[in-house]
């Protein structure tokens, strides 16, 4: 065993500085998920294809599995662990639920997160702008859709979400 | 607050598991934890049970904790497939959930100084009726002993069931929508990673591996060769990722068998000796019936499961004793074929259930199980082992490609006067936990292979590769054959609703077939052959929900479809209405779906059932085949197999027929064979032109065009 490419690597997760000895290639998800013990962003294809992994990074939603550890630097990342805290995140949550959008509930976590990062922006964007983002960037094998964007709808018809 | 006498014969899983305490445990500090051996797939049936346990013990449904799938501790019930986890697993729990109250009122009884026929319970305390003082079940837990059989006592009273609109809650969502939930998020301390090299084609040979580069890579723990199988554990997940990729590269294979030529048709059937053909009905046909005769052939391919998150198991070895935490649909059957493998008793042997991403059937959760206990065998540390998205997608058992034919005649009066269908399939059950043989994959590969279980295919009238073979419909003249093909060029086993996808396909594009050389509008023309009233109340509803009488004649690129089965045949009804738009593509305009699935136990899980079976059969049935070349599976990522995405999603309008007192069947599968053959109706109206090999894809119907 060689730990020859390993770095110390500064990581800014859910609000906290975290100090990680990894390669530097090595994906964030990888590294949310084994070496920060936060599961939150799943694993699903590893490829980009799926979305599964999606997190916050700066506010925009990044498949976290596609995104090399060097690339993230000294940005926020945000991952469902601190969905009490984000509120638009705790605001995408709480219409998931009360929707019950999910069936196995394996792709909910990177639809949350896209569509947090979605209704942050501003003006926030129409139900075809959000499904077509959802469309391009995950999957759900489940055929949950129907419910998914019944939270959606929920989601547009309450007040704005304001930025914490 | 008794409403009926429960039965006195055991419903069948509490009669294979009678002892009280595999099914309940309830404690002195005020917990009630339930048991059952069905597991939460995604698909809701532990917040079912629950509700269904709840209203039988008389507590509140947040009361309840539920604990599923243990070989140390809940009842063994099988696998939780088939639609059965609320007709055979709620049936098993509501009577055990009675017995259990029965003994907890004794039990007030005799403390309160009374009958027990004068103690009621509700919000989970026994009173006497006009009195305050009661016991709840924690006051009571250490005088009641659950360690008793169930059929040494006599016939419980039963409460009255979940009216279906209760204030029921998935119970395992908050946790998925708050961080770690998953087996693949499990983290045990000192865990390392386990990766398989699965051969490069179904019939690849491992003739040469550089054993010493694979083990001086960084963070390899140990490199695992048995013949074709290759298992690596890693420090790190990327680790191991890596030196699987550098196997790959060092790697020789010998590929001894060719693949059948891939075929749309699935042609390469008709070249296959049956294991066995069985004659389900053989009428005679009725005199007449010129005024109309088809006679096609329709297909579909192997269709992959295609969950999300990849198979994964976590493997620990302590003390010669082997714990296996996995996503599998049967953890009793999956150990059961790992003591085969592992040589060890199977008492030797824990597996303990844990969510994975929605399965749809038998995938590769119990596959990953062997490779993960292989795996982890080699070193003293617990071993998660996950799937690549590529070998998800080429190596787990697929659903079968299957083939029918189907002739049939109608007669002047519009009524249809001879049936004769034939149905080729390779297996749809080819799970673990057999008697003899193993049905694990790497067992295939060590240099002892392991002869997989013999077929057994489950008899009509739910049957396999002839499930719904029979039409729901009154026909004179039935011939219908099961041609039951061993394993094809891949390996097939349980997708959701097995042959039923197919069949109804096939049933359900005749009836339109046979509609349209008689001129007949398709619905009238069901109507007419269909004396079942659920039945007809389903397809009368769908076609109410659609404004079907607005349908017109089509060929203008718009078209309505119907299709209509009773799964199984004993199953839940469900009748379907496509509304569909072809241009280049085909647009999903609108779905119209009724359902009957007995009693509703759920609503909301219900709707979610049906709405998710109709997506996902609209994937299967416009784009989605497993496909193979000479070199091997070509299907390797999500990128050349695509599934139904966002955009594609249609209004889906559902209307669900409660029979408050009908017995309750399952509502997972119903949707899938109406859902296909609604598509394939309604794009042939749009066009007038039929495509009868699944995938339904814009190139077969082009193809399907410029042949017409
Ligand atoms: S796991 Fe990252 S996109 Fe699929
Ligand atoms: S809910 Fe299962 S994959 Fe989306």
């Amino acid at each position: 065993m060689s730990s020859a490419n390993l770095a110390n690597i500064n990581l800014f997760v859910n609000g906290n500085m975290h100090s990680i000895k990894a390669s530097p290639d090595a994906s964030l998800l990888s590294v949310l998920r084994h070496d920060l013990g936060l599961g939150g962003a799943r694993i699903g294809c590893g490829l980009g294809n799926c979305g599964a992994c999606t997190v916050l990074v700066d506010g925009r939603a990044m498949q976290a599995c596609n995104t090399p550890l060097w690339s993230v630097g000294a940005s926020a990342v945000v991952t469902l662990e601190a969905h009490e805290t984000h509120a638009q995140l705790q605001a995408v949550r709480d219409a998931f639920l009360e929707e019950q959008a999910a069936q196995c509930g394996y792709c909910i976590n990177g639809i949350m997160a896209s569509v947090a990062a979605l209704i942050m922006q501003s003006p926030m964007p129409t139900r075809a702008d959000i499904i077509a983002v959802l469309d391009e960037r995950h999957l759900c094998r489940c055929g949950a859709h129907p419910r998914i964007l019944r939270a959606v709808d929920r989601l547009l018809a309450a007040q704005p979400v304001s930025a914490s | 607050m008794t409403i009926t006498k429960a039965p006195m014969k055991l419903p069948a899983n509490l009669a294979s598991n009678p002892n009280l305490s595999r099914w309940a445990k309830i404690s002195a500090d005020g917990s009630i934890i339930v048991r059952t051996g069905k597991v939460e797939l995604g698909q809701g049936a532990v917040t079912a049970l629950a509700a269904i346990a709840a209203a039988e013990l008389g507590v509140p449904f947040h009361h309840v904790r539920m604990e599923s799938g243990d070989t140390t501790r809940t009842p063994d019930e099988a696998y939780t497939a088939g639609s059965f986890s609320i007709e055979h697993g709620g049936a098993a729990l509501r009577h055990a959930s009675a017995l259990v109250r029965s003994l907890f009122a004794e039990a007030a009884a005799r403390e309160l100084g009374v009958e027990p026929g004068d103690i009621t319970v509700s919000d989970g305390v026994f009173h006497r009726p006009g009195h305050n003082e009661g016991r709840s079940y924690a006051d009571l837990a250490d005088k009641v002993d659950l360690n008793v059989d169930a059929s040494s006592l006599p016939a419980p009273d039963y409460l009255a069931p979940p009216d279906g609109d209760a204030e029921i809650t998935r119970l395992d969502l908050p946790q998925k929508f708050s961080g770690a939930a998953f087996i693949q998020d499990m983290n045990p301390a000192g865990l390392a990673h386990g990766r398989v090299l699965r051969p490069p084609h179904p019939h690849a040979k491992l003739v040469f591996l550089d054993r010493d580069l694979i083990q001086e890579m960084p963070g390899v723990l140990a490199l695992v060769v048995d013949g074709s199988f290759v298992g690596i554990a890693a420090e790190r997940e990327e680790q191991a990722i890596k030196a699987v990729e550098v196997a790959a590269k060092s790697a020789q294979w010998f590929i001894g068998k060719q693949l059948p030529p891939f075929s749309v048709s699935n042609d390469w059937m008709a070249d296959v000796t049956p294991a066995e053909s069985s004659l389900l009905l053989d009428e005679a046909p009725l005199e007449g019936g010129e005024a109309g005769q088809i006679s096609s052939v329709y297909s579909r391919p192997y269709i992959a499961h295609g969950s999300i998150g990849p198979s994964s198991a976590l493997a620990h070895w302590t003390d010669g004793r082997l714990k296996v935490w996995s996503h599998s649909q049967g953890v009793f059957p999956l150990r059961v074929d790992l003591a085969k493998v592992l040589g060890m008793p199977v008492d030797a042997i824990d597996v303990i259930h844990a969510h994975g991403a929605g399965c749809y059937g038998h995938n590769a959760a119990d596959d990953v199980a062997l490779d993960a206990a292989l795996i982890a065998r080699a070193i003293d540390r617990p071993v998660m082992c996950q799937w690549s998205r590529a070998d998800e997608l080429s190596w787990s058992p697929f659903g079968a490609a299957m083939r029918s034919k189907l002739d049939a005649r109608v007669g002047g009066d519009g009524r249809i006067a001879s049936w004769t269908y034939d149905v080729w399939s390779p297996p749809h059950v080819v799970r673990p936990g057999g008697a003899t043989g193993v049905n694990l994959l790497a067992a295939y590969h060590l240099a002892e292979p392991f002869e997989p279980t013999p077929v057994r295919s489950p008899p009509q009238p739910t049957g396999s590769g002839d499930r719904n073979a029979v039409p729901i419909y009154d026909l004179p003249g039935r011939r219908i054959t099961h041609h039951r093909l061993p394993q094809g060029p891949v390996r097939s086993s349980a997708l959701r609703s097995l042959g039923a996808h197919l069949n109804v396909f096939g049933i359900e594009s005749g009836m339109d077939e046979l509609a349209e050389t008689i001129g007949a509008d398709p619905l009238d023309f069901r109507l007419a052959h269909l004396s079942d009233p659920r039945a007809r109340a389903v397809l009368e509803e769908a076609a109410r929900l659609a404004n079907w009488q607005s349908r017109g004649a089509g060929g203008e690129g718009i078209g309505f479809g119907l299709g209509l089965a009773r799964y199984k045949s004993v199953g839940g009804y469900c009748a379907v209405v496509a509304e569909v738009e072809v241009t280049e593509k085909v647009r999903l305009r609108a779905i119209y779906a009724a359902t009957d699935c007995g009693r509703v136990v759920h609503t909301d899980g219900v709707r979610d059932q049906i709405e998710g079976g109709i997506v996902q059969a609209a994937s299967w049935t416009l784009k989605e085949a497993v496909q193979w070349t000479d070199e091997g599976l070509t299907t390797q990522g999500w990128d050349t197999y695509p599934i139904l995405g966002f955009a594609e999603i249609p209004p889906i309008h559902i209307s669900i027929l409660n029979q408050p007192d009908a017995p309750p069947l399952g509502a997972g599968e119903c949707a899938a064979g109406p859902t296909a053959a609604a598509i394939g109706n309604a794009i042939a109206h749009a066009l007038g032109i039929r495509v009868r090999n699944m995938p339904l894809t814009p190139e077969r119907i082009e193809t399907a065009i410029n042949a017409s």
